[in-house]
C-alpha cells in the first residue's frame, strides 16, 4: 500500500494530541496563576518571563549558531531606554515604541556581528563585553537619557494617545498578561525560526562553516543575522523589563547581568528553546527569591551567614548568590552538558519506560 | 558553449606547487574521474572549483562563466555541489535537517516569514512541506529511511558518506564533485554506491567529477579519466588509454591494472 506522508506533521506546533493537551493545561495555569498567588510572585513571574524572552533569543546566538556574547545587557538596555524614550520624547504608542527599540537593538546586534565574522571564542567574548560596557557608560553620560540618576518610566499605555484611546496597565497583575502574551509570541516565533530555513542555517554554521558555505549559506549574512535576531529578543525583553521595574539606571544593565544571561542559557541547555526557558526560570528564581532570602531559612541560613562573614564578605550574604550560581554552572558543565534540558529528556525517558 | 572546464589552473602553498597548470574539459552529463596518488593535488582542484581556495592563476568555466574569485556560497548558487574526502556534515543535526540544508538555495523563507509560520497555510509551512517532499525522495533513493530522524553524529561512517551525498543531491546541482565517496565503505556498500552514481548520472542529469582510489570502480564507471601526480597532469583519456600508460602504472606501483 502506498502511504502518502503528511510532511506538515514534522513542523507543526503540536506534534501530538498529548502535547496539545499539556499545552492547553499549561496555558490555563499560566493565565489563572496571578489570580491565586500573592502579588510579590506576580512581580517575580514578570521578571522571569522577561528573562525567558531574553534567554531564548540569546540561545539562538550561543546555542544554535555557536557564537558567544557577553554584551547582551547592552541590547537589553537599548530595549529598555529605547522604549521609554520613544514614548516620552515622541509620544509613540507602547507597541510601536518597543518594536522600534527592538529594531534599534537588532541594528546594534548586526554591528556587533561584523567583528564576529573574523573573531572567535575568547576574542569575540572580549569584544562583546566591551560593547556591553560601552553602551552602559554612553547611556550614563547622556542627560536626555537620565544620566547616572536613571530614568522613570511613563505609564504603560497600550492605547494610542493621538486617537484619544487610552488603556493604562498600572499593576503587576495587569502587566503580567501583557508580558505573558508577548512571551508566548516570542517563544513560538523562536521555535518557528529554528524549525525553518534561517534556523537551520544557524545550526549549519555552528557545526561546520565550511560545509555551510558550500551548500550556499552566506556566512556574512547569517552570522550577523544571528546577532541581530538575538539582539531583537533582548530589545523586546528590555522594553518590557523597564515597565516591570518602573525605574532604572545604567547600572541596572551591568556586566554581571550579561554573564547571568549566559549562565541561564548554559544551565538551561544550549541550543534548545526549552533550555532557555528552564534556565531563565531557575536562575531568576534563585537570584530574586531563594538566594536573596536564604538568611531566613532556619539553621541553614544562619550557617551560611556565618560562613559568608567569616570568609567572603563583611556584609553577610552579598556574594552568596553569585557563588551558588557559579557552583550550579560548574556542576552542569561537568555532569550534564545538555543542562536542565538534558535532565528533562532523561526524566521523560525514565517515565515513558516506567516501570520497566 | 563549454559546459565545464578548467584552464591552466595553478596554486602553490609556500614553495609547494600543489596544482600546476592543469586543464581539462568535461562533457555535460558525463562522469569525469581524477586519479593520482595521495598528495597529488586532486582535492586541491575541488577546493579551487568550489571557491574554498583561490587559484594563483587559471580559469574555471562553468556554463561559459568564469567562477574564479566567487565565494563558495556563490559557486553553490551557480549549481556546483560537492562532498568532502573527510566528510563535512552538520553532526548535531538530524539526517533530515542535513538534507533540508541542501535545499537552502532553493528556499526563500527569511526570519519573519519563518517566525510567523502560523499554521499549514503560511508561506513558510508551504515551502517546508514542498521541500521535505523533495528531500524524502532522496532519502528513499539512498535508502536512508531507517536513519531519517537520527543525529548524524550517531551514524556509522558509511551512512554519513551517503548523507553527505544526499545533501549534495538536494542542491539539484549541475556539477557534482565527489571526493573519494567510497573511502571507508565495505565491498557491499561500494557496490551500491557504484550503482547509485550511475543512477544519479541518469536520473539527475548531472555532470559528475569523481575522485576515487578504487580502480575497479573508476575503470567501470568513468566516461573519461584524468591521471595526475605531484600537481601535474600525466594523461587524460578513456579507461583503456589511462590504465596502460607507463607513468600511471609507475605512480600506482605494485597495483595490477591488468593491461
Ligand atoms: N591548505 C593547504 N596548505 C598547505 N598545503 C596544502 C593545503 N592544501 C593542500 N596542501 C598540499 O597540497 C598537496 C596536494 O594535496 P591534496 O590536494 O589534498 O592531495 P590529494 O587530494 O590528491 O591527495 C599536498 O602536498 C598537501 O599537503
Ligand atoms: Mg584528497
Amino acid at each position: 500500500m502506498d502511504m502518502k506522508r503528511d510532511y506538515y506533521e514534522d513542523i507543526q506546533l503540536f506534534q501530538s494530541g498529548v502535547v496539545l493537551f499539556w499545552t492547553v493545561v499549561l496555558l490555563l495555569v499560566l493565565f489563572t496563576l496571578p489570580l491565586v498567588v500573592p502579588n510579590y510572585y506576580v512581580y517575580l513571574f514578570n521578571i522571569i518571563m522577561v528573562h525567558i524572552i531574553l534567554a531564548v533569543g540569546l540561545n539562538i546566538l550561543v546555542g544554535s549558531t555557536g557564537q558567544i556574547s557577553l554584551g547582551h545587557a547592552g541590547f537589553f538596555a537599548i530595549g529598555a531606554y529605547g522604549t521609554v524614550l520613544m514614548m516620552t520624547l515622541f509620544q509613540l504608542p507602547f507597541i510601536l515604541a518597543i518594536l522600534i527599540a527592538a529594531f534599534i537593538a537588532a541594528f546594534f546586534g548586526f554591528i556587533l556581528g561584523l567583528p564576529a565574522l573574523r573573531l572567535e571564542g575568547p576574542y569575540l567574548a572580549i569584544v562583546s563585553l566591551g560593547f556591553g560596557l560601552t553602551i552602559m557608560h554612553v547611556i550614563g553620560g547622556v542627560d536626555a537619557f537620565g544620566g547616572r540618576m536613571g530614568i522613570k518610566v511613563p505609564p504603560l499605555d497600550l492605547g494610542i494617545k493621538q486617537l484619544g484611546i487610552s488603556w493604562i496597565l498600572t499593576t503587576d497583575f495587569h502587566k503580567y498578561y501583557l508580558i505573558l502574551i508577548m512571551t508566548i509570541i516570542m517563544v513560538v516565533g523562536a521555535r518557528n525560526i529554528l524549525k525553518t530555513r534561517v534556523g537551520r542555517s544557524f545550526v549549519a554554521i555552528r557545526d561546520s562553516d565550511i560545509a555551510a558555505e558550500v551548500i550556499g549559506v552566506n556566512l556574512t549574512i547569517y552570522k550577523t543575522l544571528a546577532f541581530a535576531v538575538s539582539a531583537f529578543y533582548a530589545g523586546i525583553a528590555g522594553g518590557l523589563f523597564g515597565f516591570v521595574l518602573g525605574f532604572f539606571d545604567p547600572f541596572t544593565f551591568n556586566m554581571i547581568l550579561s554573564i547571568i544571561f549566559l549562565v541561564m542559557v548554559v544551565v538551561g541547555g544550549l541550543g534548545t528553546i526549552l533550555g532557555g526557558i528552564m534556565g531563565a526560570t531557575l536562575i531568576t528564581y534563585l537570584q530574586y527569591d531563594l538566594l536573596k532570602n536564604i538568611a531566613e531559612v532556619p539553621y541553614f541560613g544562619a550557617l551560611m551567614v556565618a560562613v559568608s562573614k567569616q570568609w567572603f564578605t563583611l556584609v553577610g550574604l552579598e556574594n552568596f548568590s553569585s557563588m551558588a550560581i557559579g557552583l550550579i554552572m560548574i556542576g552542569i558543565i561537568i555532569f550534564e552538558p545538555l543542562g536542565m534540558f538534558g535532565l528533562w529528556i532523561r526524566m521523560k525517558k525514565y517515565w515513558m519506560t516506567w516501570p520497566f | 558553449m563549454d559546459h565545464f572546464k578548467v584552464e591552466n589552473l595553478s596554486i602553490s602553498f609556500g614553495g609547494l606547487k600543489a596544482v600546476n597548470n592543469i586543464s581539462f574539459s568535461v562533457e555535460k552529463n558525463s562522469i569525469f574521474s581524477i586519479i593520482g596518488p595521495n598528495g597529488s593535488g586532486k582535492t586541491t582542484i575541488f577546493n579551487m572549483i568550489s571557491g574554498i581556495y583561490k587559484p594563483d592563476s587559471g580559469r574555471i568555466i562553468c556554463d561559459g562563466e568564469n567562477i574564479v574569485g566567487s565565494s563558495p556560497d556563490h559557486v553553490a548558487r551557480k549549481g556546483v555541489a560537492r562532498t568532502f574526502q573527510n566528510i563535512e556534515l552538520f553532526s548535531n543535526a538530524t539526517v533530515m535537517d542535513n538534507l533540508l540544508l541542501g535545499r537552502h538555495i532553493h528556499m526563500k523563507t527569511g526570519v519573519f516569514a519563518g517566525a510567523f509560520m502560523w499554521g499549514r497555510g503560511s508561506a513558510a509551512a508551504k515551502e517546508e512541506i514542498a521541500n521535505r517532499e523533495i528531500v524524502e525522495n532522496i532519502i528513499d533513493f539512498l535508502d536512508l529511511q531507517s536513519v531519517r530522524n537520527h543525529y548524524v553524529a550517531s551514524l556509522p561512517y558509511g551512512k554519513r558518506k551517503l548523507v553527505e551525498l544526499g545533501r549534495a543531491l538536494a542542491l539539484e546541482p549541475k556539477i557534482l564533485l565527489l571526493d573519494e565517496p567510497s573511502a571507508g565503505m565495505n565491498t557491499e556498500e561500494k557496490g551500491d554506491l557504484n550503482i547509485w552514481i550511475k543512477d544519479i548520472q541518469a536520473d539527475y542529469q548531472v555532470t559528475i567529477l569523481l575522485i576515487e582510489h578504487d580502480m575497479n570502480m573508476i575503470m567501470g564507471i568513468s566516461d573519461r579519466i584524468f591521471a595526475m601526480n605531484q600537481g601535474e597532469k600525466i594523461v587524460e583519456g578513456v579507461a583503456a588509454e589511462v590504465q596502460c600508460h607507463p607513468e600511471v602504472i609507475k605512480a600506482y606501483l605494485g597495483e595490477d591494472l591488468s593491461c
